[in-house]
C-alpha cells in the first residue's frame, strides 16, 4: 500500500509553515527566533568575551560554545526536568560543529562565543530549528559568516522520501519503518555540516533524501535572509 | 557611575528612562497559548522585559497530611539567554528566591482550589507544575514572573486521563479551579524615594525592596523584603499601599 | 565579463551573491568563490571602484591602535591598572602612561584611578593576541566624573560622530550636554537637566537604529528642533571630544 498521503496532507517535499525573526532578545549581542510547524527555537549569542578557564582558549581564534536546552514545558509528554542531559549535550555539540565551517572567529583569539538555544515547544525537528535560530543569531550579531546554516530533517516514511517529519510521522507505524535524518546545509556551497540518522534506510534512499534536503534548504535560506533584512527595513 | 546616576536622578524626582516613580514601562502585554506542548502558557511583556511561563499537569501521589488535595510546584529557570550574567547550571539563589516568593503568593492565597484536583483520594492527585522562564531580563522579574505564572495557570486546560494515565494528545475543556488571581508589585527604595517597576540599572542600585503580592480583593498574600538597608513601619506601610494601587493597574491586563 | 547584482547601500546577508564574473574584486566583508563574489556578513554594500565592500551593521568592538576609547578600571596592580573595554579583551594602563604628571615609585595607585572609574584613553598598542596598552597622555584624555554611560554598536560610531563631528555637535547644541564618544561603542553623557540627557540618549538610539539611511543628518536636525523648539546650526567640531 505504501505511504500515499502525508498525515497532515502536505506534499512529500513540503516543509511545515516556517516563520523567522531576528533581534528578539535585546540583552543579547545577536538573537534569532525560528519556528517550523510547532517546533520553535530562540537563540541568543553572547560574545566574543573572555574565556575562563584559560586552558580552554584557542590562541588562533575564538571558541564557539552551543547550549541546547528544552524548556520544561516543551516536551510532548511529561515535564522535562530542568538541567542538562546526555541528549542535550550531544545536540549542543553537533550544533556547534554544524555552525563552525561557515564561521570565521580568527579576529577573536582566546575568547569564547556562547550561543544559547531554548525551545518553548517541540514537535520533531527541534535540533534543526535550533540550528536555524542560532545561524540567525550569529549573523545578527555581526560575525563573519560565509553562508547561513539551513537545517531541516528529511527522511523516509514507509516507501516515500519526505521533507520535515513531524512527531506523528516519526512515530508512524508501517511495514518499511521510518528513517529520520537531521541535516544542516550551506546553500551556497551545497555542503552538509550536520548528518545524523534514526531508523533504517538504503544508501539510494539516503541520497534521494539529501537531495530533497538541498532544495528545502534554499527555501529556508530565503526565509532567513528576509528575517535578517526585515530588521533594517520599514524605515 | 550608573549607580550614583540612579540616585542623582531620584533626588531630582526622575529616572533613567524619564518615567515617574510610580509608572510602569510600556508596552505591557500578555500573550497566551504560546507553547503548544504546555497545558497552559503565557508570554508577558513589561517594557523590554519578557517572561514566559508554562504549565505541565502531571499525576502524582498526594502528601500524607493532605490526601485529597492536588499539589503545586513553582519553579524559575533563569535562562542564560535572557541576560549576560546568567550561567547555565543549577538554580542560583536569585532563581530560588524568585520561585519561592511567587509560589507563596499563589499558594497562600489558595488561588488554586487543590481539593478539586483529587483523582483518587489518598492515591492519585493532579500536580500543577509551573515553570517561569525569562526570555529577556530588563528588570522586574518578580512582577513579570508572577504575572506570567498566573496567566499561564489561567490558560491551562487539563489533559485527558485514559486508563489511569495522562493522555497528553487529548486536552479537555476543563480549566484549573482558580479561586483567586494573586499578582505582585515590587517597590524599591532608592535614596529616600519609592520606585515601581525597576529597570536592571535600578535593581543594581537600591537600598531596599519590598515585593507585595495581593489578591483581587486587595488582601496581602505574600511579602518579601530584600536589600541591605532596613525599613521603618511607616515605610513598609507606604510601600504596601503603593503596591496595592499599582497591582490594580496590572490586573487590567489579565 | 561581469555582472553586479546589488546596488550601492543595499543590505545583504551572509552568502548572498553580490556579483558574478571576474570584473569585480572582493573587498572587505566579502569573498570570492569561483565566479561569484559573496557577502561574508550582514552589511551595507559599498562600491569602491572595482572593489565590492561591506560596511558592517553589527559586531563587537575590535581594538585598534590609535583609537580613543572609554574604559573602566577593573583592577589595580603593581605596574598599573587593568581596564575593561567593551570588547573581549582587557587593556593595560601602565603607570608611565597614566598621566602627564610624575608618579613616584611605590605610590598608592588607587589615589590616581580607582576600581570602577571610567576613563577616556588612547590605544597605544594591540598585539596579535589582543593584549592592549592604553595611554592617558594626550589632549582630552582624562578620568570621567559623574554622568552616565550608554552603549552603542561600534560600527555606528562614525555616524554618531558625523563628518568632522557634525552630528554629535548638533546633539550637544540641542541638549547642552557634554558628550564623549569612544570608538569602542561607549558614550559618556553629562548634563544638568535630566530631560536633556534623556533627549541626547534617545537621539543617539535613533541614529543607531537609522544608521544605514541616507539623509540622516537632516532627519536628526528636524527631530532635535522639534523636541527642543530651538533652531540648530550644524557645524564642524574636530573629533567630538
Amino acid at each position: 500500500m505504501g505511504y500515499d498521503k502525508r498525515l497532515d496532507g502536505r506534499k512529500f517535499d513540503e516543509t511545515r509553515p516556517i516563520e523567522a525573526k531576528v533581534g528578539v532578545i535585546k540583552n543579547a549581542d545577536g538573537s534569532g527566533w525560528f519556528r517550523i510547524g510547532k517546533s520553535t527555537a530562540y537563540a541568543a549569542v553572547y560574545g566574543p568575551k573572555n574565556l575562563y578557564p584559560k586552558f580552554l582558549a584557542n590562541p588562533k581564534r575564538g571558541v564557539l560554545r552551543c547550549h541546547y536546552n528544552m524548556m520544561p514545558f516543551s516536551g510532548m509528554g511529561n515535564r522535562v526536568r530542568p538541567g542538562t542531559n546526555r541528549r542535550a549535550k550531544e545536540i549542543s555539540m553537533v550544533t556547534a560543529n554544524a555552525l563552525l565551517p561557515i564561521l570565521d572567529l580568527s579576529d577573536f583569539p582566546n575568547s569564547v562565543v556562547d550561543v544559547y538555544i531554548e525551545l518553548p515547544e517541540t514537535d520533531a525537528g527541534s535540533r534543526c530549528a535550533g540550528i536555524c535560530a542560532a545561524s540567525l543569531a550569529l549573523a545578527d550579531a555581526g560575525f563573519l559568516m560565509k553562508d547561513l546554516a539551513c537545517s531541516v530533517a528529511v527522511g523516509k516514511v514507509d516507501d516515500k522520501v519526505v521533507v520535515d517529519l513531524d512527531y506523528a510521522e516519526e512515530a508512524y507505524e508501517c511495514d518499511a519503518g521510518v528513517a529520520d535524518i537531521p541535516l544542516c546545509i550551506f546553500p551556497q556551497s551545497k555542503k552538509i555540516s550536520l548528518l545524523q540518522m534514526d531508523g533504517i534506510l538504503s544508501p539510494e534512499s539516503l541520497k534521494e533524501a539529501m537531495e530533497a534536503g538541498m532544495i528545502a534548504a534554499e527555501k529556508i535560506y530565503d526565509i532567513q535572509k528576509a528575517a535578517l533584512k526585515a530588521k533594517y527595513e520599514g524605515d | 557611575m550608573n549607580k550614583d546616576y540612579v540616585h542623582k536622578l531620584a533626588e531630582k524626582d526622575t529616572r533613567i528612562d524619564g518615567r515617574k516613580f510610580d509608572e510602569y514601562r510600556q508596552p505591557i502585554s500578555i500573550e497566551t497559548d504560546v507553547s503548544s506542548t504546555a497545558d497552559g502558557s503565557a508570554l508577558v511583556t513589561i517594557g523590554d522585559t519578557q517572561v514566559m511561563a508554562g504549565v505541565k499537569m502531571e499525576l502524582g501521589t498526594p502528601y500524607s497530611d493532605a490526601p485529597d488535595q492536588g499539589t503545586l510546584m513553582i519553579n524559575v529557570e533563569l535562562l542564560p539567554l535572557s541576560h549576560p550574567r546568567f550561567d547555565p547550571g543549577p538554580p542560583s539563589i536569585q532563581a530560588i528566591e524568585l520561585a519561592r516568593v511567587i509560589d507563596r503568593g499563589i499558594r497562600e492565597s489558595h488561588s488554586i482550589d487543590t481539593h478539586k484536583l483529587c483523582v483518587t483520594p489518598g492515591e492519585k492527585v493532579w500536580t500543577v507544575i509551573v515553570d517561569i522562564c525569562p526570555i529577556n531580563d530588563a528588570g522586574n522579574l518578580f512582577d513579570a514572573g508572577a504575572l506570567a505564572a498566573i496567566a499561564a495557570i489561567k490558560n491551562t486546560k487539563l489533559p485527558a486521563i485514559k486508563d489511569g494515565i495522562i493522555d497528553y494528545k487529548n486536552k479537555t475543556d476543563e480549566g484549573l479551579p482558580l479561586a483567586h488571581t494573586p499578582l505582585s508589585c515590587t517597590v524599591l527604595k532608592i535614596g529616600n524615594k519609592l520606585v515601581v517597576d525597576p529597570l536592571s540599572e535600578e535593581e543594581e542600585s537600591y537600598e531596599s525592596r519590598l515585593t507585595v503580592a495581593t489578591t483581587e480583593k486587595d488582601e496581602l498574600c505574600a511579602l518579601q523584603k530584600g536589600g541591605e538597608e532596613p525599613l521603618t513601619i511607616d515605610e513598609v506601610d507606604t510601600m504596601v499601599k503603593l503596591a496595592i494601587a499599582k497591582t490594580k493597574e496590572l490586573r487590567k491586563f489579565l | 565579463m561581469g555582472n553586479i547584482l546589488v546596488k550601492e547601500k543595499q543590505i545583504v546577508v551572509p552568502g548572498e551573491i553580490l556579483a558574478k564574473g571576474m570584473d569585480y574584486l572582493p573587498g572587505i566583508g566579502t569573498y570570492r568563490e569561483g565566479e561569484n563574489i559573496h557577502a561574508a556578513r550582514v552589511g551595507l554594500t559599498y562600491i569602491d571602484g572595482r572593489a565590492l565592500k561591506l560596511i558592517p551593521l553589527a559586531g563587537k568592538y575590535q581594538p585598534k591602535k590609535g583609537d580613543t576609547i572609554i574604559a573602566k578600571v577593573k583592577d589595580i596592580m603593581f605596574s598599573g591598572w587593568s581596564c575593561t573595554t567593551n570588547s573581549a579583551y582587557q587593556a593595560m594602563m601602565n603607570v608611565k602612561d597614566a598621566t602627564s604628571e610624575f608618579i613616584p615609585r611605590g605610590a598608592d595607585l588607587s589615589q590616581i584611578y580607582q576600581i570602577g572609574d571610567y576613563v577616556v584613553g588612547k590605544i597605544v598598542t594591540v598585539t596579535s593576541q589582543k593584549l592592549i596598552d592604553l595611554s592617558m597622555k594626550g589632549p582630552g584624555l582624562r578620568r570621567l566624573h559623574g554622568g552616565r554611560i550608554v552603549y552603542v554598536t561600534p560600527s555606528k560610531v562614525p555616524r554618531i560622530i558625523g563628518k568632522k563631528g557634525s552630528m554629535v555637535s548638533m546633539i550637544k547644541q540641542a541638549t547642552g550636554c557634554k558628550i564623549i564618544v569612544g570608538q569602542n561603542g561607549m558614550i559618556w553623557l553629562s548634563g544638568e537637566e535630566p530631560k536633556n540627557v534623556l533627549l541626547a540618549v534617545k537621539t543617539i538610539e535613533m541614529i543607531e537604529s537609522k544608521a544605514h539611511i541616507s539623509g540622516l543628518t537632516d532627519i536628526i536636525k528636524q527631530w532635535l528642533e522639534k523636541e527642543t523648539g530651538q533652531k540648530i546650526i550644524p557645524k564642524g567640531d574636530e573629533n567630538g571630544l
